[in-house]
């Protein structure tokens, strides 16, 4: 006998188009919040530009190379702060760079791994040290050895350069810069750590097999392979520098003199009167310095080091 | 005549992994030695050991000796540094250094351990080696471009010349031609077949038909230890074990 | 070859016994430069420690700044004033901070997520004293007063690109199966991320969170043109509220030799909490990729 058997068919659903909403939501929703570190970006540099649009049509360039800061009188010229600014960093370039170069070196090429770890954490928490702390530091403790030690020695035997002459005065550029310095080492060994790490092994072996002691090679063949990279991160130490304010405001002291001489008291950027536009132009000028500066860092970083590696 | 390479019971450690196993065999001078086996056998282990670049990698190590023209290179006090220059390698990828030019990279090799040459004696130099290389008549004219501006098997043969241009006694190959064309492969091969006259070769190979091409004598090497080791045309054609006919036949690796 | 370390021809090579001294002299070289990096560090933490550590005392975290010239007094409104303005900075630039990193997780080979993956590098270069400015004119100057608020915002503004990248490297580090698992079960994308991804993720973000905590809580130029600093308590988040790296400034330069004490205090007291969070990070993501500095 035959049944009839009702063969059970495969129960199709209609598919619904229910999870391309929750989808686009939520990326619109995600979008928008990221936005606004480009609306943020934006509105910093449209912010201080229109309203420093008052002391930049006053003074146009001449802002930048007037020295006079005078509140009473209504002049106001930035070069004193230009000055400090750019000597100071300058000073304190030619200090972090060689001793930042040399402890990647010995980070990425001479340490062994149980040493490289605790070293190389130890050099970024110099980086987390706030810059009050460093300006408290340099205040109390560095100047007055600085004053004590090595200005008087400096004075004797280089007092014929300009920039050492002077009364000595413990609070000065000299000073100043010892601490920038200190305090921007730590970006220029990592990055340069990084750049070094990325040094393919077979230009190291190309290097060793042909003979090379150690320093040769580093010296023949992973620094040359890193420069570009290696000068990304002096720039990337320049541009921290020159925004670095608080600790410097402290060692250097707030007078607004301007001497060639790095004994005396000099003013950077950071320290300000409340007179608002021009205030907000100096703010400007140092964004833009230190944007262009580091985005022309990363460009030199990232053509070396590898692609994964992001330094924020 | 006497070996230009004595090989003695060499044993090599990656940290607590031993990737080679009482290894000893002779490397006749002025010939081709190949070093054939599959994969992981450890033939680049070997190699790297002739020159003590093995234990550049952190936790590596060697026992055993080397003796170069009678001369132990493991023993104690002897500097590697001072090996490398005397036998020199050749790597699987080309490796000029980017950032200098042709003339540079030659000359690398002697500036790093120490010439006082002067710049015409260089130039002397950097075409002598050129032309052993068989490069000189295609770079001639562009000494000043950068090592890395030519192709990849211009770049090989540019390394070669800066290995021949230190004068070594021996010269180690690992794998020259694995990352090349066929057309940059032949030239290379053409090349070792020059050199030999001049220099002892070492060559690591995974293509066996390369070995049988250039080697005079053979070395099958298996999971770290020394098969078998004779003249090329016998291992190839009767071999006394049954791994390496296994292998010569491509029944593995 | 000959087991000795002489080289061969004399007149024209360098001697190998200079090259061995030259490498030494480098290698020694290098390790000189390490230290010298590392002194400044010992250096301070051994300056803060002998001196914060003498100046501190229980009134110290207790009490309000005396008037000047009276001894004693603590920094506690400094104290209240950092975690308040912390607070304030992360309800502002958290939610905006996280999320704009898994968008950047997600969609950041896009243009649109290459160029704020790039606004978010260079804001991280901007100089604090910027955006302190930056926020003064938003909100100080529109609103006539320093306040807390601002204040926030400022921090706020310095934490985003931050924790914006943490998220993002540490969203990325899921594995890609986890998140193929639970669409293969029907889970719709969106539910994927927040559910299955962010889960596993979170700590990581923490983490980001935490190193942003840290870099703000020391910053003192913003909250100069934003919060000011208050002798007192603050009345209410629309005034003037004071900071613990705010008043470590304001002590430390003024002529009283009882405030570079208490200076002192207040930066042990900041530094370890900044330190103790570093190293709690660093412990934390041991093995991940990190994003430093």
């Amino acid at each position: 006998m035959s049944h009839d058997v009702r063969v059970p068919r495969a129960v199709t659903v209609p598919l619904r188009r229910r999870i391309n909403v929750g989808d686009g939501l939520f990326r619109g929703v995600t979008a928008m919040f990221a936005l606004t570190i480009l609306a943020v970006l934006g509105s910093i540099f449209v912010v201080l530009a229109f309203q420093s649009r008052e002391s930049i049509t006053t003074f146009g360039w001449g802002f930048l190379t007037g020295t006079t800061w005078d509140p009473v009188f209504k002049q106001f010229g930035a070069w004193p702060f230009v000055y400090g600014t750019l000597v100071s960093s300058f000073l304190a370039l030619l200090q972090a760079v060689p001793l930042g170069v040399g402890t990647a070196v010995f980070l990425s090429e001479l340490a062994t791994p149980w040493l490289r770890s605790p070293v190389s954490f130890l050099v970024e928490l110099l980086a987390t040290i706030p810059s009050v702390v460093y300006g408290l530091w340099g205040i109390f403790v560095l100047v007055p050895f600085v004053r004590s030690y090595v200005e008087p020695v400096l004075g004797a035997t280089l007092g014929f350069l300009p920039f050492f002459q002077g009364p000595a005065y413990g609070v000065g550029m000299l000073t100043a810069s010892m601490v920038l310095a200190v305090m921007i080492v730590p970006y220029i060994t990592s990055v340069t750590h990084e750049i070094l790490r990325a040094v393919p092994a077979d230009q190291r072996e190309a290097a060793l097999a042909l003979g090379a002691t150690t320093w040769e090679m580093i010296r023949t063949a992973v620094l040359p392979y890193g420069r570009t990279g290696i000068i990304g991160a002096v720039m990337l130490g320049l541009g921290r520098a020159i925004g670095e304010t608080m600790a410097v405001t402290m060692v250097i002291g707030n007078r607004s003199d301007v001497s060639l001489s790095l004994f005396a008291p000099a003013n950077t950027m950071a320290t300000y009167d409340l007179y608002v536009h021009a205030l907000i132009e100096i703010g400007l000028v140092l964004l833009l310095v230190t944007v262009v500066i580091n985005v022309l860092a990363r460009l030199l970083v990232w053509s070396v080091a590898a692609p994964g590696a992001r330094r924020g | 005549m006497t070996n230009k390479l004595e090989v003695i019971d060499l044993n090599a450690w990656f940290g607590t992994h031993q990737t080679l196993k009482g290894i000893s065999l002779s490397v006749l001078p002025r010939a081709t030695t190949a070093i054939i086996g599959p994969s992981g056998c450890g033939k680049s282990t070997f190699i790297r050991c002739l020159n003590r670049m093995h234990e550049v990698v952190p936790g590596a190590h060697a026992t055993g000796q080397v003796l170069l023209d009678g001369a132990d290179i493991y023993a104690p006090g002897i500097d590697p540094v001072q090996v490398r220059a005397k036998i020199g390698m050749v790597f699987q990828r080309p490796n000029p250094f980017p950032t200098m030019s042709i003339f540079d990279n030659v000359v690398a090799g002697l500036r790093l351990n120490g010439t006082r040459k002067s710049r015409r004696d260089l130039a002397g130099i950097v075409e002598r080696s050129l032309r052993q290389a068989a490069l000189w008549d295609e770079v001639k004219d562009c000494l000043h471009a950068s090592g890395v501006s030519i192709s990849g098997g211009q770049q090989q043969r540019l390394c070669i010349a800066r290995t021949l241009a230190v004068e070594p006694d021996v010269i180690l190959m690992d794998e020259p031609c694995s990352a090349l064309d066929p057309i940059a492969t032949a030239k290379v091969e053409a090349l070792i077949h020059e050199l030999k006259q001049q220099y002892t070769i070492v060559i690591v190979t995974h293509n066996m038909q390369q070995a049988g091409r250039v080697s005079d004598m053979t070395a099958f090497l298996y999971l770290g230890t020394l098969v078998e080791f004779g003249p090329t045309e016998r291992i190839f054609t009767t071999p006394e074990k049954k791994e390496t006919e296994d292998y010569i036949t491509g029944r593995f690796g | 070859m000959t087991p000795t370390a002489e080289p061969t021809a004399g007149s024209t090579r360098l001697s190998y016994a200079r090259r061995r001294l030259l490498n030494g002299l480098a290698q020694g070289g290098a390790g000189l430069c390490t230290l010298a990096v590392l002194l400044p560090l010992v250096l301070i933490f051994g300056y803060l420690l002998v001196k914060g550590f003498s100046a501190l005392n229980l009134s110290f975290f207790t009490q309000l700044p005396k008037p000047v010239g009276e001894p004693g007094g603590g920094m506690a409104n400094a104290i209240v004033g950092t975690l308040t303005l912390i607070a304030l900075a992360c309800i502002l630039g958290l939610p905006i901070g996280v999320l704009a990193g898994v968008f950047l997780a997600e969609h950041g080979h896009s243009r649109l997520g290459s160029t704020i993956r790039f606004c978010a590098d260079v804001l991280t270069g901007v100089p604090s004293i910027v955006i302190g400015i930056y926020a003064y004119t938003l909100i100080v100057l529109p609103t006539h007063t320093f306040s807390a608020y601002a204040g926030g915002f400022a921090l706020a503004v310095i934490m985003l690109p931050i924790v914006t990248r943490t998220t993002e490297e540490m969203v990325r580090l899921v594995p890609s199966t986890l998140r193929e698992a639970a669409l293969g079960l029907g889970v719709p994308a969106w539910r994927t991320t927040l559910w299955v991804v962010l889960r596993t993720a979170r700590g990581g973000i923490i983490t980001g969170i935490m190193l942003a905590v840290a870099r703000v809580a020391g910053e003192t130029a913003p909250l100069l043109f934003t919060a000011f600093g208050n002798q007192f308590w603050h009345q209410g988040l629309t005034g003037p509220i004071s900071s613990l790296p705010q008043q470590i400034y304001t002590y430390a330069i003024s002529p009283y030799e009882d405030w570079h004490r208490q200076a002192w205090a207040g930066a042990l007291v900041l530094l370890v909490l900044i330190s103790l969070t570093s190293l709690a990070v660093r412990l934390l993501t041991r093995g991940h990729a990190r994003s430093t500095l």
